[in-house]
């Protein structure tokens, strides 16, 4: 029997504002347990929630830079479950109005494009953590977390595998960061996703029973989460059984998914209107103001990096996938105005050494603008560049300026032709068998003469001078 | 609407709650007065009426995003059944 898949996600992305949803205790990641934490987010009786403006701003920043309506009037609801990670009992979130609704977000996939609908996008608090100690077997609750405003960004079912989910949180990734509401840092939960998937026969045109899985914290461990699930409910199926709504784990060591609980139904929340929070009203003035300061988004970008710039496509493909690659572009554009060069320098030595130092794009920390100057050091012949690669190196590492550190480290190129000239010819002198070999024939010998004055020169001459030079002299001989 | 047992039960086991059968036979019969008097409410004619949810005409109260003094945990954990270096301690949920 062959499967059609049904996929949805919900994306659960945490702002970054400075203070949480409804109080002004910071959103700052980690601390020590309930340091971040006051009487309005530990839902201490008789305190009375303030909506963060901030929250609302992000949000139709976020439903329109995704195609989304914007819900002018807007209620919060609460959704009431009882579990110690939210000490009110009732989570406040959006049901019945969500702020962003029906719109969509394009993905490309194998050349093949399509759009992905979300149906709404809400805002919501976060919950608080809780960590099972063994040696008690009791569980310590920390509510630094609990309040942190997040977005909960729901698609139509409208992925057919695990290859279209990752290019299109690849996408909505990228979007979130160009717009600067969230770091989206998977590690450390600001960006999470839950996953709903169902199987069906081909021919049956009504939909599997679906199952979720909850809160997975990377790309790759998502894709497989979808694989193990698939072939999962293929198998209960395909052996009789019946799958049954769940909410489900994945184990990305064991790579397997484990029931956690019966899924509860909308109803069994509870939800009512929040009396606590009264409604907010977004004008029209109010989101065309947000939507002129929208910055330009990646694929507008894309087409203008391609046009202006006439940059490959894959590179720009990579860069503009990556807020933080473009800042590190555009910075050093404007101090060298040669984005080809810059585009390389990113594709080649920027990528490499974020590889091979294990950085994260987004944790990249030295100054852009060093970029464009090294490049220009390299334009301008003052360093080759060999040394420009040494210099980007240490740039990298410890954010030196170039231009500094070419002039305390005397890297500059030897641009006395007379001085370079002398160790050409001094190199002639003492090579006489290889000028020989040369005489005789051998062309790789200049490269090995070449490289001989390099040596000499430290490395700090312009080998196309050294080898214009050395061809004179071999000519004389 | 008659409330019978297994709602009970289901509502019960929603709040968490173990309830003894004196108690369950008493929520029962509060529960069905409630749901007695929505069906009263359910009667009036509110034909052309928009659904409120609130009972004064005010909205968008905020507050600007800036960061205030958080309260200290020895204040926040003080009435906590149990605690332990800082953190509130509560019997051991599912993972």
């Amino acid at each position: 029997m062959e499967f059609l898949t049904t996929l949805g996600l919900e994306v659960h992305c945490e702002l970054s504002t400075a203070t949480k949803i409804f109080c002004s205790c910071t959103t700052e990641f980690g601390g020590e347990p309930n340091t971040h934490v006051c009487e309005i987010c530990t839902g201490m009786p008789g305190t009375l929630p303030v909506l963060n403006k901030q929250v609302v701003e992000y949000a139709i920043r976020t439903g329109l830079a995704t195609n989304c309506e914007i819900t002018q009037y807007n209620k919060f609801d609460r959704k009431n479950y009882f579990y110690p990670d939210l000490p009110k009992a009732y989570q406040v979130s959006q049901l019945y109005l969500p702020i962003c609704q029906n719109g969509h977000i394009d993905i490309e996939v194998n050349g093949v494009k399509k759009a992905i609908r979300i149906k709404e996008i809400h805002m919501e608090e976060d919950a608080g953590k809780l960590i099972h100690d063994e040696a008690t077997g009791m569980t310590m609750v920390d509510y630094n977390r609990c309040g942190v405003p997040l977005l909960e960004i729901v698609s139509e079912p409208d992925f057919e595998n695990g290859e279209e989910v990752i290019a299109y949180l690849t996408k909505l990734k990228s979007i979130l960061q160009y717009i600067g509401v969230s770091d989206c840092k998977m590690e450390q939960g600001s960006l999470r996703a839950d996953v709903n998937l169902s199987v069906r026969p081909i021919g049956q045109t009504e939909l599997g029973t679906r199952t979720e899985m909850k809160n997975i914290n990377s790309f790759r461990a998502i894709a497989r989460a979808i694989e193990g699930e698939r072939k999962r409910q293929i198998e209960v199926i395909t052996t009789g059984g019946k799958i049954i709504q769940e909410t489900r784990r994945w184990d990305d060591n064991k790579g397997e998914s484990f029931a956690m609980r019966s899924k509860e139904n909308a109803q069994d929340y509870r939800y009512f209107p929040e009396p606590d929070l009264v409604p907010v009203e977004i004008s029209d003035e109010w989101i065309e103001r947000v939507k002129g300061e929208l910055p330009e988004l990646p694929e507008a970008k894309k087409t203008r990096y391609l046009e202006e710039y006439k940059l490959p496509e894959y590179d720009v493909e990579i860069i503009t996938g990556s807020k933080f690659l473009v800042d590190i572009f555009e910075k050093a554009f404007e101090v060298c105005g040669e984005a080809k060069e810059v585009s390389n320098w990113i594709m080649v030595e920027v990528l490499r050494m974020a590889t091979e130092t294990a950085t994260d794009v987004e944790d990249i920390a030295f100054d852009a603008a060093n970029l464009g100057k090294l490049i220009n050091l390299v334009k301008a012949k003052v360093i080759n560049r060999g040394t420009a690669k040494d210099v980007f190196e240490k740039m990298f590492t410890e954010n030196v300026d170039p231009e500094k550190y070419v002039k305390e480290n005397g890297l500059e190129m030897m641009n006395d032709d007379g001085a370079v000239l002398a160790i050409v010819k001094s190199v002639i002198e003492n090579n006489p068998k290889a000028v020989g070999e040369f005489k005789g024939g051998s062309q790789k010998v200049k490269a090995f003469l070449v490289g001989q004055c390099m040596k000499q020169l430290k490395g700090k001459a312009d080998p196309a001078t050294v080898n214009v030079l050395m061809a004179e002299e071999l000519e004389k001989v | 609407m008659k409330i019978t047992d297994e709602m009970i039960d289901y509502i019960g086991a929603l709040s968490r709650l173990k309830l003894q059968d004196e108690e369950k036979e008493s929520a029962k019969e509060e529960m069905e007065k409630i749901i007695n008097y929505m069906d009263i409410l359910g009667k009036l004619d509110t034909e052309g009426v928009e659904a409120m949810s609130h009972a004064f005409p005010v909205k968008n109260v905020f507050r600007e995003d800036v960061v205030m003094p958080s309260t200290d945990r020895e204040i926040i954990t003080a009435n906590a059944p149990k605690s332990k270096d800082g953190s509130f301690v509560v019997p051991k949920t599912i993972g």
